[in-house]
């Protein structure tokens, strides 16, 4: 049965694979690396249960930390052309009408 | 009541299985980027959370459980926060979402 849930996953990364190399901007294959790397996440799980060697885990607890610092380090990469940037300046108080 | 925690675990399992697949599905066949995120979380919320939920009734009380948990609290976690700034640089950089013909973009 865990056969199954990790053929449904690999249907799944197929799909945002997909999606990964039509994107037309660069967010979709931000978006969908992101999907992928989630679904990494499950697809290792599973595969600890399939195997009965739930040291996966770990494995999978590391993948999502790095998943998530590699999306945040390419989007500070694209909108400030560099990871070095301070980032924003703190903003002005909002003018609303 | 083992096999009915077996049972609810499979249920649980092919459910999240289904979540991701027809999240993925929404990730291609969606028209523009901001309904392509929308359909993006389905798969990091409800098929992520069910399959580890059936994970955890497979598991039972021990240190896999607590691994399990932590893994559903680092999605839990870090998908909002990784959509929110996608979100954020995807407008700064000026795409604009897609609206329904003959309504106007909002102004700001």
């Amino acid at each position: 049965m865990f056969a199954a849930v990790a053929v449904a996953l690999l249907v799944a990364l197929a799909l945002a694979l997909a999606r990964a190399i039509l994107g037309p901007t660069v967010f979709d294959r931000l978006q969908a690396a992101n999907t992928v790397g989630t679904l990494a996440m499950l697809m290792l799980a599973v595969l600890g249960f399939l195997t009965g060697r739930p040291d996966f885990l770990d494995l999978a607890l590391v993948y999502g930390l790095l998943n998530v610092v590699g999306t945040i380090a390419v989007l500070k990469f694209f909108r400030y052309g560099d990871l070095g940037e301070p980032g924003e300046a703190p903003e002005e108080p909002e003018r609303r009408a | 009541m083992n096999a009915m925690v077996e049972l609810l675990s499979w249920i649980c399992l092919l459910a999240g299985g289904g979540f991701c697949m027809v999240g993925a599905l929404g990730l291609v066949r969606m028209p523009d980027f901001y309904t392509r995120m929308h359909a993006a979380s389905v798969t990091e919320t409800a098929g992520a959370g069910l399959m580890l939920l059936g994970m955890l009734l497979q598991a039972g009380m021990s240190l896999v459980a607590v691994k399990l948990v932590m893994i559903g609290l680092l999605i839990l976690f870090t998908s909002p926060t990784a959509t929110h700034a996608l979100a954020k640089a995807a407008l700064a950089r000026g795409l604009k979402p897609l609206l329904a013909s003959g309504e106007q973009p909002s102004k700001r």
